[in-house]
């Protein structure tokens, strides 16, 4: 049966072409891949070619002409023993059918009334346990021994791992228990082993990937989004990307600028990660060890300064919290602080000086980013109708941006004031230690905003 | 067309010989069907055809065995139909259906099959090299023999993280095949002007990984290459390079000017070096398959990919809520 040849469309935006150039003439016998036309367009010059056989019947379209629209006939191929008459007769087979139709319009979000969250104020653990005071890094530490001790597919990888016991000391003895198979010292060489362990973790395994810092993990991050976090969905599902990177985030002190950056906000802004940034010991453990045993690629932001903090931490035998909810550190009624990380420090801090001068503050620490525990923070703002958020990241495109835009969203008309972000400032890191103190936030920062929104 | 004189003498059976033959012969049918429904505006975006690459894919997966696995860039229809996934099911991925391998949400670029060992499919050069020496060196955590083809082209071997994995590979003795499909080309740039030692095959030396070139329009010649890197891998000896000279007929991509190489040039290999030609030359002339027997497997693949393209365009586009789905998983994922 006779077929045409449509006007080929030869880049995903091409609508029309100039068919510069016939390379076949009626009646010439084509293979599968000859190349039939020159086809211009905007960009370029492109053959193409033929691709089933037959015998050129006639050509549509002569060389030379411009603005031939996609899908245009342009030639007419026989098969054995027809002729070029009988396709003037007959009308030709099209091997075009029209692109499917668009999807339909999705409907539109549903109009109905929000319902006032509520704060899932569930205790993180139960009343009466017997707690223990803990370092950050003991803490870490433990999480990923029990872990360890409970799943053998559970491995740690990093640079300083194993023999040095951790630049930070966050893997201390992890080597002497689990042996070098299993506590795994790697070459300075980011890009390359954050790749080797979502590989590994496609593999059956679920690796700990330690950066010694966040800083580093730039060098890695493609490997990081791309291939960990967007894989469950390229896969329509079939391949998920268990694996946990971990290492402390932000600032430490006097280490400059390409040492010092929060990467909370980047991170969080990505789909298919879970992103975790704890303040205390408890959250640090019950968090980490969640984080392990989540199917997912997991970025765990740690923090150099916090490492060496205690905080009491349950005794319990296996003892986890759930991502997506935020801890109310501090009951409140005058103003919703909400923070994260060691931004907690400078929340708690101001919420003890502010309480001497009879102001009220409820603190919020978020303890994960994705997912974020919104509804803790709008529940709380109905109440305070007044929010200050506190992180050491950068201004632009913060957390606290995205919080202040969920509020005003969500509790515009709760809101007595406009929500005010403390963060770090507009500038890389300095090195100058007065300078430094000054890109960091600060407890007085936290204060003046508190005072700003409560008018007081 | 001028069969090129075979280098190899076919030590495999008549029957293995029909099913190279075969199997390229689909891969070469179903890229030309993809070009076509391309053409017609079926497919969108980046599409990456593997024709003339044929004998690379088709020679190593003759010398994997059950349970090895394999990992490439982008242009990657041709391992997928090598390694058994489902031709519909690859069209169907390529129209952006939901009877596609990712249920139309990966596209060409983007696909998988933990089934058939089948990890991506990826758009990203050189991301692929070290996930997999990562999937190798779950193999070796987990103790068992199997090896990961590792799949990349001579643009990629450009690239860092390349040499980041080669020196973890070796160190820790991955049973890792490094496959570099030098087909001359990375995109418009040829080898001669972006490489400075054109024997990308030497580069593990420097990491105390073997490596060898092998005629990559010669099916057989890459099955024996693909025997010993096996065997090296698999007997725990660590990391294995295979510099797989190949040429690709079309573009790079749909889009391509065809102005970096001459028009000659491409002539020149398709009539001399033509892979699925020097194995039809091989059955005729040994008188392992008649002329008839060919056309009867030319019907066949016809077939096979005029029913892939039937059912991409018959598979209805995922439903909508689709975009929601996928995104974190619950329960634990079953990769292994």
């Amino acid at each position: 049966m006779a077929t045409e040849i449509l006007m080929p469309a030869l880049s995903p935006t091409m609508e029309e072409g100039t068919l510069a150039k016939w390379l076949v003439k009626e009646g010439d016998t084509v293979k599968a891949g000859d190349i039939l036309a020159e086809i211009e367009t905007d960009k370029a010059t492109m053959e193409f070619e033929a691709v089933d056989e037959g015998v050129m019947g006639k050509i549509l379209i002569a060389d030379g002409t411009e603005g031939v629209k996609v899908n245009t006939p342009i030639a007419v191929m026989l098969e054995d023993g027809e002729s070029a008459d009988d396709v003037a007769s007959a009308p030709a087979t099209k091997t075009a059918e029209a692109a499917p139709a668009a999807a339909p319009t999705p409907a539109p979000a549903t109009a109905k009334a929000p319902e006032a969250p509520k704060a899932n104020t569930s205790p993180d653990w139960p009343e009466g346990t017997e707690m223990q005071s803990m370092t950050v890094r003991e803490a870490l530490n433990s999480a990923m021994a029990e872990e360890m001790r409970r799943d053998d597919t559970v491995f740690v990888m990093g640079e300083e791992v194993a023999e040095y016991q951790g630049a930070y000391k966050i893997t201390q003895n992890l080597l002497e228990e689990f042996g070098a198979k299993r506590v795994i010292d790697t070459p300075i060489t980011e890009h390359g082993f954050a790749g080797i362990g979502v590989g590994a973790s496609w593999g059956g395994l679920r690796p700990i990937v330690e950066f010694m810092t966040w800083n580093f993990a730039m060098q890695a991050i493609d490997q990081i989004i791309n291939s960990a976090a967007k894989t469950l969905y390229m896969s329509g599902g079939q391949m998920g990307s268990p694996i946990v990177f971990r290492g402390p985030n932000g600032a430490a002190a006097r280490v400059g600028a390409q040492h010092s950056q929060d990467y909370a906000a980047w991170y969080a802004q990505v789909p298919g990660l879970r992103v975790v940034q704890p303040y205390s010991a408890a959250d640090a453990k019950g968090l980490l060890k969640t984080a392990i045993r989540d199917p997912n690629p997991v970025v765990f932001l740690e923090n150099e300064i916090l490492y060496g903090r205690s905080f009491e931490v349950p005794k319990m035998d296996d003892f986890t919290i759930p991502f997506g909810k935020a801890k109310i550190w501090r009951e409140g009624t005058d103003v919703t602080i909400v923070s994260f990380g060691i931004g907690m420090t400078y929340a708690l801090e101001a919420a003890d000086k502010l309480a001497e001068d009879g102001i009220s503050a409820e603190v919020i620490d978020l303890r994960t980013l994705r997912p974020m525990d919104t509804d803790t923070v709008i529940a709380s703002v109905m109440k305070t109708n007044r929010c200050v958020t506190v992180e050491e990241g950068w201004p632009v495109a913060s957390i606290g941006n995205h919080i202040s835009s969920v509020l005003m969203q969500k509790a515009f008309d709760y809101l007595d004031a406009p929500v005010i972000n403390c963060t770090g400032k507009d500038v890389p890191m300095p090195y100058a230690a007065n300078l430094e103190k000054l890109a960091l936030t600060s407890t007085q920062e936290v204060i003046d905003a508190v005072r700003q929104v409560t008018y007081r | 067309m001028v069969a090129r004189k075979s280098t190899k003498k076919p030590n495999v059976s008549a029957e293995d010989l029909k099913q190279y033959y075969r199997d390229m012969l689909l891969i070469r049918r179903f890229e030309e069907k993809a070009g076509q429904l391309y053409g017609m505006g079926l497919i969108g975006g980046f599409c990456h055809l593997y024709i003339g690459q044929e004998a690379v894919v088709v020679g190593l997966e003759a010398a994997a065995e059950e349970g090895d696995r394999r990992i490439t860039t982008y242009r990657d229809h041709g391992h997928m139909l090598a390694c058994g996934m489902d031709p519909n099911g690859v069209m169907a991925e390529l129209t952006g259906r939901e009877g596609g391998y990712s249920r139309g949400k990966g596209g060409s670029m983007h696909m998988f099959s933990t089934e058939k060992r089948f990890y991506g499919g990826h758009g990203i050069v050189g991301a692929n090299v070290p996930l997999g020496a990562g999937l190798a060196f779950a193999d070796k955590y987990l103790g068992n023999d199997r090896v990961t083809f590792t799949y990349f082209g001579d643009g990629a071997a450009n690239q860092g993280q390349v040499y980041e994995t080669f020196n973890m590979a070796a160190l820790w003795q991955l049973p890792v095949i490094f496959v570099i499909e030098n087909n001359q080309y990375a995109m418009g740039t040829s080898q001669k002007r972006s490489t400075s030692s054109p024997d990308i095959y030497t580069r593990g030396q420097a990491f105390g990984i073997p490596g060898e070139a092998v005629d990559g329009m010669d099916v057989l010649a890459v099955k024996e290459a693909g025997d010993k890197a096996v065997a090296h891998c698999r007997s725990g000896a660590g990391p294995y390079i295979l510099e797989i000279k190949t040429y690709r007929y079309r573009g790079h991509s749909m889009s391509d000017p065809a102005k970096y190489r001459t028009r000659e040039e491409v002539q020149k290999m398709r009539e001399e070096k033509d892979a699925i030609e020097h194995v039809r030359e091989l059955l005729v002339s040994g008188g392992h398959a008649t002329e008839e027997d060919l056309k009867a497997i030319d019907k066949e693949i016809k077939d096979v990919v005029n029913a892939s393209a039937e059912f991409a365009k018959e598979s209805p586009e995922p439903a909508l809520e689709e975009l929601w789905t996928d995104i974190i998983a619950d329960a634990a994922p079953q990769n292994a």
